[in-house]
């Protein structure tokens, strides 16, 4: 037996062969034995109380491994990934993460506590996540977040159900933007069908929402208006104060889609009448993880006691110290069962702890300038590959924050098939449609990117 | 056990005492964006945040974590919970390069994430006895969403949904259970334990109808008890033409000795932070896959991956598929962590796992004064307080340096104590913890109405934050003014 290897027990309640023991359960066969005889039992699978018709006795043929074997095995797994330089995102984006933020981040006190159930020996993790929540409320300029919902698309899934809680009448039509992701609107459809909600989308106009077409669409029975800055497309909306009013017209909810890297630049979504913000907040803390993300939900003061998820408030100890506990918990489904307002109970809590330490990591001035490069690399990019001939970008007349979708003269398929070849990602998005995003991770390679177009365009 | 955790208690500049200021209370910068080619009515006048240098930011957070109870400080028996340790090679396995990339690339370009996903859907379907395995729903409450997507997307094909409004919930069950089959349109039918605390099949009998969805059932229950009468249950809904959903909450107790689908579930779920050692994260993120028999492949959510025949691996639409439950595919780095944890344990270590899992907690619940009243439990048991209020024995516990178990629930014993220790305590630590219940039984009332005092924060009033919600750091400032 090598060093490396952990010695493995021989557990001696003959339940099983030698070296077949788990490494993560620390007792030694003599253990066992003492522990066997406190209880009066002779073997451990006398301690299982499962009928004969329904015991398995067979194997999930797993082969246990080496710690060294494993890694090989998915580092050998994952280098099937291709080599690629993704200018890939509608949604999930790929932003430089600190090394501070994994070494604090990855800390076991952080890493393996659990919901603060006693926050009496929790006081950090709760504190992170208030300092999480008001880092949101400063972003969004709304009264109230949670520290998180899975992802954006299930936080719109829940937004349209608080929508249709909160209001006086009973109401049963959503509107998103047709631009909405596919993937994003099938989450809403099934968080809707529940509370017997239908989802229709309403029409842009180059980027901005079509507000004649929007007005005659809405009525009384509309429980919440979303729309989305920057859109999926990656356009800046002008007209979101616009759309706010039309909602409230009709007492339906605004709910605006965002992002905080978005938000540390754009209008506030209160200032534009936003009822509930939802987003990914995990464009902050995590760097492009197939899709994992971290919903950011924000609401008006009103809205405070339907809100879905975790709260951490602050109070006090006996000795007049201020402490931090989750808190409005009567909302929640461990008390209020099929009363609650939402069933959420593991969340993403330390994808939160992480988006909060990127923040504290950037401050003010280093969020607001990394906002601001995204619309210049945006800008940059798109008139880049305006001079290419045969593309026309961006398609939208807006301005643009990331990415943006450019028009080519060859069909998409055609275009991403041979960029792929050549080592670059974008998206296709229509006929003769590509989106292109840019961040501080691939904009040096922005330049062998319109190389490479424009070879695939001669 | 003389513990104590740390502490830095200071005074805030407006006189406030606290154990660590907020960022906003060291320094914060308002910026404004002057020089960006943006039209003014687009752009937001100010934005005001903490500007800690890096120094401060690490000192901030490190403090804050040692202000944070873990898995690895010492005992962490959260019953339901599975709180056991989380191997240090999962993390390293998680932050490879190779790993990270973006969702929408095609597959051809993705295929070692799909083998990883693939390979992972094969050992859950495997484990559970389930003809294969989702793994979007982010979360167990998700998978329980999803689960019910699945049975209603079922009925529907049966044109049976219209009648089919009932899904039929222990007493005993986890709170997510009724609240996820409300959020999937469903009336819930509470089920009462009976005097043995399992599921009364009679009772059931009588519940169960043509309006009957399905049961949602956690085996081992949440008493750590087998439900003996499982195959008989099954029968009762089947016959009824309901399906029988598994909450894998407890499925730690019976890795290897019993599994879902072979006792006629046909919908289940894998709390795969819990089962298989991801880490919690102070809430989260988990992820909660569910496997289905056979019969329900097709209505899996969109998309689900397979093998081709050339050994490559795509994302494929099933073909009644309920659609999306996650924006994306679900926590990928929770489901990378469980792929290396099954690969690393393999049959033996998993299990092993449930055996040391169920002798831990036989053996501490033998180790402790306090009333069990219901066995043979497995990998969990509930004891009783008997006259001392069990949120009160929780605060005693804290000082005797572990986190107490799950406090009042379930609600059929007095007092409950919902205790699992998982198979990582060695039995040193039993001892501890052990040792901790009896110091805890100890104390008298006053003492107990006093603790903690070893935390960096002794009681707190939960009742004051509640009726005055101070939800942010705007929110502090305004009550200081």
């Amino acid at each position: 037996m090598t060093t490396m290897q952990r010695i493995q027990h021989d557990r001696t309640d003959g339940s099983h062969e030698p070296n077949e023991s788990s490494p993560f359960a620390p007792q030694t066969p003599q253990e066992v034995e003492a522990m066997l005889s406190a209880i009066d039992a002779d073997s451990v699978e006398e301690l299982f109380d499962v009928p004969e018709a329904v015991a398995f006795d067979g194997d999930f043929d797993v082969e246990a491994k080496s710690e060294y074997e494993v890694r090989s095995e998915i580092e050998d797994l994952l280098g099937r990934n291709a080599d690629r330089t993704e200018f890939l995102g509608r949604g999930h984006y790929d932003h430089y993460v600190p090394s501070v933020v994994d070494y604090l981040s990855l800390r076991s006190e952080f890493l393996t506590s659990y919901t603060q159930y006693q926050p009496e020996t929790s006081q950090g993790f709760l504190q992170a996540l208030f300092e999480f929540q008001s880092m949101i409320v400063e972003l969004t300029g709304l009264d109230v977040a949670n520290c998180s919902m899975y992802d954006a698309a299930t936080a719109l899934g829940e937004a349209a159900l608080l929508a249709a809680r909160v209001r006086d009448t009973s109401g049963s039509r959503v509107l998103v933007p047709e631009t909405i992701r596919s993937e994003r609107r099938s989450v809403l459809e099934n968080y809707a069908d529940g509370a017997e909600l239908t989802v229709e989308t309403y029409p842009l106009d180059a980027g901005n929402t079509d507000l004649d077409a929007l007005s005659d669409l809405i009525d009384e029975d509309v429980v919440m208006v979303y729309a989305q800055s920057p859109t999926a497309r990656g356009a800046i909306e002008e007209r979101l104060s616009d759309v706010a009013s039309l909602a409230d017209d009709h007492e339906a909810a605004f709910c605006l889609g965002s992002d905080p890297v978005a938000l540390a630049l754009l209008k506030e979504p209160a200032a534009v009448g936003a009822d509930i913000v939802i987003g990914d907040a995990s464009v902050l803390g995590l760097s492009a993880s197939h899709g994992m993300g971290l919903g950011l939900f924000a609401v008006k003061e009103g809205y405070l006691r339907q809100v879905p998820g975790r709260l951490v408030g602050t109070s006090e100890t006996a000795d007049g110290r201020r402490a931090y506990t989750l808190t409005l918990q009567t909302r929640e489904q461990h008390i209020r069962k099929e009363r609650a307002t939402s069933n959420i109970c593991t969340n993403q809590a330390w994808v939160a702890l992480r988006t909060a330490i990127h923040i504290a990591s950037l401050g003010a001035s280093g969020l607001a300038s990394l906002a601001e490069e995204c619309v210049t690399m945006a800008s940059e990019a798109a008139a880049r590959l305006e001079d290419v001939d045969g593309v026309a970008a961006p398609v939208d007349d807006r301005h643009h924050f990331r990415e943006f979708v450019a028009r080519t003269e060859v069909p998409a398929t055609e275009v991403v098939d041979e960029l792929a070849d050549r080592g670059f990602l974008v998206h296709e998005v229509g006929e003769f449609e590509i989106q292109v995003c840019v961040t501080e991770t691939n904009s040096a390679d922005l330049d062998d990117l319109v190389a490479a177009v424009r070879e695939v365009l001669v | 056990m003389n513990y104590r955790q740390a502490t830095w208690e200071r005074e805030t500049d407006s006189g406030e005492s606290v154990n660590e200021p907020l960022l906003s209370e060291k320094r914060t910068e308002t910026v404004t964006h002057d020089d960006v080619d943006l039209p003014d009515e687009l752009v937001r006048e100010e934005l005001t945040l903490p500007e800690p240098a890096e120094p401060e930011v690490a000192s901030h957070y490190t403090r804050l974590s040692q202000m944070t109870y873990s898995v690895e400080h010492g005992p962490y028996p959260l019953g339901s919970c599975t709180m056991k340790y989380n191997p240090k090679f999962i993390e390293d396995v998680a932050a490879l390069d190779e790993g990270s990339i973006h969702p929408d690339r095609a597959d051809e370009d993705a295929q070692g994430t799909l083998a990883i996903l693939h390979g992972l859907q094969e050992y859950l379907a495997e484990i559970g006895g389930m003809e294969t395995a989702t793994l979007q729903p982010p979360a167990g409450a998700a998978g329980e969403f999803t689960g019910l997507l699945v049975a209603r997307a079922y009925h529907r094909s049966n044109d049976e949904d219209d009648e089919r409004r009932e899904v039929i919930v222990p007493a005993s069950a986890h709170g997510t259970n009724f609240a996820s089959a409300a959020m999937a349109g469903y009336d819930v039918v509470e089920l009462p334990s009976d005097e043995d605390g399992r599921v009364p099949v009679d009772a059931l009998e009588a519940a169960v109808g043509d309006s009957t969805a399905a049961l949602m059932l956690t085996n081992p229950n949440t008493l750590g008890l087998f439900e003996r009468d499982i195959s008989e249950i099954a029968d009762v809904v089947h016959d009824a033409g309901g399906l029988l959903y598994y909450d894998g909450a407890n499925l730690n107790a019976l890795l290897g000795r019993a599994r879902p689908g072979d006792m006629g579930f046909d919908i289940m779920h894998y709390n795969v932070h819990k089962t298989f050692a991801s880490p919690h994260g102070g809430g989260g993120p988990g992820a909660g896959p569910i496997g289905v028999v056979d019969e329900l492949t097709d209505f899996l959510p969109d998309p689900h991956v397979r093998e081709t025949d050339d050994g490559s691996f795509e994302f494929y639409e099933p073909a009644e598929s309920v659609g999306k439950v996650h924006g994306f595919h679900g926590n990928w780095l929770v489901l990378l962590k469980t792929y290396a944890y099954i690969s690393r344990l393999g049959d033996g270590g998993l299990k092993d796992t449930s055996a040391m899992a169920v002798l831990n907690a036989n053996y501490l619940a033998s180790q402790i004064d306090l009333d069990v009243p219901y066995g043979p439990f497995h990998h969990e048991f509930v004891a009783s307080a008997g006259d001392v209020d069990a949120a009160e024995f929780a605060k005693g516990m804290l000082d005797e340096g572990v986190h107490p178990p799950t406090t009042k629930w379930p609600e059929i014993v007095d007092e409950a104590l919902m205790t699992e220790p998982t198979e990582a305590l060695s039995k040193d630590q039993l001892d501890v913890l052990a040792e901790a219940f009896t110091a805890t039984g100890q104390k008298t009332p006053e003492e107990l109405s006093e603790a903690p005092t070893t935390t960096a924060a002794g009681r707190i009033d939960q009742t004051s934050a509640a009726r005055n919600p101070r939800l942010s750091w705007h929110d502090v400032e305004a009550d200081d003014e």
